[in-house]
């Protein structure tokens, strides 16, 4: 569904990706794990075009999106809950969540996938009419995956959505994650740092180190690996 | 013994105050007789005057504190004016009313002070789109003023077209310009995109004052008709009311179409590129085109009034056109309330109005208008009149809410 081809992108002069190979099909949950400034975000970053990369090649169901613009390729069906949710602070709740659907003009299906968030996330509805700032964390978090999900992407793209998190917030969330993917069929694409609960959710993940992709496998095998548990893992 | 400390530090400002003024207000050297006069009363005054001061600065500031706790949820009586229907739609007729008979019952000069008081609405409203909704600073919106203005002026001088032949063009020459500038400073923000937009205000203002084969330099371009009204010969007086008139129209139709706006599409991801820019791209909006809509849209009122501007005072030149023109229409916004539309006519009226009536004390008007600031920024930042944006509801009925 999605193919990386030896992506590099700089920021100014400093190389951040140092050709960047990845590829996500249909229905998978894909994890990027890695330390701080790794490029993990950065990947995330040009896949949406928000960055943009000066060689190799993005493909998105088989056509070249790399030279596209934001709004382009997000109206492909690829949405991003970007690094540290960024949700609108002074929108309230219901316009947040109504904002994920800017390109959409399907009332029927704006309907039921609203329907669809307020049974993922309850405490949503709860909080509609108040300024998405006065949230907390977690329910920012929940509000920023809704606001994505409202987009109705094909690709949902996730940036670090345990950051700044309780545990337990933590463990809510990636049970939704992997909900949405099981019950949706939404492909996934988790940037994590919290490579134990990423690589538990996901099918199949990769390792990132300072710009480029040093692993790559079964979620399962990545767990047991002997250099992963000890630099990621903790154990 | 809160009361207490509060007192202790007022005490100590108003020594502090009596220290720092010492040499200027107590010391007077007499050149003439060649004696230093000590004038301890004044220092009397200081002390007692900035205690004084100090101690209403804290009780006000406390106030305030006390309000914001107390009112979080409850709303308070400008806003309740604003949403109630019982009380606006009277208030609002009455008003409609006064303003409609405004130039029987005052004089042409009254009038004519209340044109210009609103055209600075309409231009404040104007601004609102690019710093109230947008977000995006602009300090050299009276460029925009002066290209309208100058549009009038130079085709009817060159091709003789009539005032409403050049409202629409100089509209578009202005929104023409507005994508102009808007084009450089895409990837600008805060701080730079306010520099590049005072320059770009300045750079037009020069031009107009030292091309003089084009603009005809600093003595600006006299003669220029009135509005005509179905081929009528009007007055002075005549047109004076006709202007009026015309002005309220504009207004109204500002209004509409910028309330309309607001609740649009292109409103909301105005207001989401002002909240979040990253967030605002990945919710799929188009970066370039929001910015420089709302840059075109905001500079196109300015083109307007300018036409208007100068159709009323039949004369423009570059002296009309500075910066302080700029920082006067922001201040009206920030001071309205940043994308309030009453906000935004309260604060014309009166940043425009009180210094015309205000004549008798001219030489202190900047000095009133700082502190006027200061004091709006340190007890209510949000503006006059705070934004009630109409917030976008789901239909859910309140008791599956709960």
């Amino acid at each position: 569904m999605l193919e990386i081809n030896n992506v590099e992108t700089y920021y100014g002069n400093i190389r951040a990706l140092k050709g960047v190979s990845l590829s996500v099909s249909e229905g998978e949950i894909i994890t990027l794990i890695g330390a701080n400034g790794a490029g993990k975000s950065t990947t995330l970053m040009t896949i949406c075009g928000i960055v943009s990369a000066r060689s190799g090649d993005i493909l998105f169901q088989g056509k070249s999106i790399r030279s596209l613009e934001p709004n382009v390729i997000v109206s492909l069906g690829i949405s991003q809950v970007p690094e540290g949710r960024r949700i609108f602070p002074m929108m309230t709740v219901a316009e947040n969540i109504d904002m994920g659907a800017f390109l959409r003009n399907d009332k029927a299906g704006i309907e039921s996938d609203l329907d669809y968030i307020f049974t993922l996330f309850p405490i949503l509805k709860k909080r509609l009419h108040q300024q998405g700032g006065t949230l907390s964390g977690g329910e920012q978090q929940m509000l920023a995956i809704s606001r994505a999900l409202m987009a109705r992407p094909r690709l949902l793209l996730l940036d670090e959505p345990s950051l700044g998190l309780a545990p337990l917030a933590v463990a809510q969330i990636f049970e939704m994650i992997k909900k949405v993917n099981s019950e949706n069929g939404t492909t996934i694409l988790l940037v994590e740092q919290n490579a134990f609960m990423a690589l538990k959710i996901a099918h199949r993940g990769y390792v990132m180190e300072t710009g480029t992709i040093t692993m790559e496998g079964a979620a399962d095998v990545l767990l047991k690996d002997e250099n992963i548990k000890k630099a990621y893992l903790g154990l | 013994m809160k009361a207490l400390t509060e007192l202790k530090k007022s005490i100590v400002v108003a020594v502090w105050f009596m220290f720092l003024t010492f040499p200027i207000m107590v010391i007077r050297v007499n050149t003439i007789e060649k004696i230093i006069e000590w004038r301890w009363r004044n220092m009397i005054f200081i002390g007692v005057g900035s205690f004084l001061f100090s101690f209403l600065w804290r009780y006000l500031l406390e106030r305030k504190q006390k309000q914001q706790e107390v009112q979080k949820g409850t709303r308070s009586w400008g806003t309740l004016i604003l949403e109630e229907p019982k009380i606006y739609r009277p208030l609002l007729a009455v008003f409609a009313l006064f303003v409609l008979v405004f130039p029987f019952i005052f004089s042409t000069y009254q009038t004519n002070i209340m044109t210009t008081a609103l055209m600075y609405v309409i231009l404040g409203l104007g601004l609102n789109i690019v710093v109230g909704l947008a977000g995006l600073l602009d300090l050299g919106y009276v460029a925009f003023y002066a290209v309208g203005a100058y549009s009038y002026a130079l085709i009817n001088y060159h091709f003789g077209l009539g005032f409403w032949a050049v409202l629409p063009v100089g509209a578009l020459l202005a929104a023409f310009f507005g994508i102009l500038l808007g084009f450089p400073v895409l990837r600008l923000r805060g701080d730079y995109l306010a520099i590049v937009t005072l320059g770009f205000g300045e750079i037009i203002r020069l031009i107009l004052e030292n091309w003089n084969a084009f603009s005809f330099g600093p003595s600006g371009i006299a003669h220029i008709p009135r509005p005509g009204l179905l081929g009528l010969n009007l007055t002075l007086n005549e047109s004076i009311v006709y202007m009026y008139y015309l002005i309220i129209l504009f207004c109204l139709l500002t209004i509409f179409i910028i309330n309309r706006l607001q609740d649009s599409r292109i409103g909301r991801a105005w207001i989401a590129l002002r909240e979040d820019e990253i967030a605002c791209q990945a919710m799929g909006i188009d970066k370039t085109k929001t910015k420089l809509t709302a840059f075109a849209l905001g500079a196109t009122w300015a083109g307007m009034v300018g036409v208007i501007f100068a159709a009323k005072t039949t004369f423009v030149n570059p002296a009309s056109f500075t910066f302080l023109e700029s920082a006067m229409i922001l201040s009206i916004v920030v001071l309205g309330g940043m994308g309030s539309i009453v906000g935004v006519f309260i604060a014309a009226m009166i940043l425009i109005l009180t210094p015309e009536y205000l004549r008798a004390f001219s030489n202190y008007r900047m000095l009133l208008f700082g502190a006027v600031m200061v004091l709006m920024m340190v007890f209510r930042p949000q503006g006059i009149v705070p934004n009630v944006r109409r917030t976008y509801k789901f239909r859910i009925p309140e008791k599956e809410v709960r």
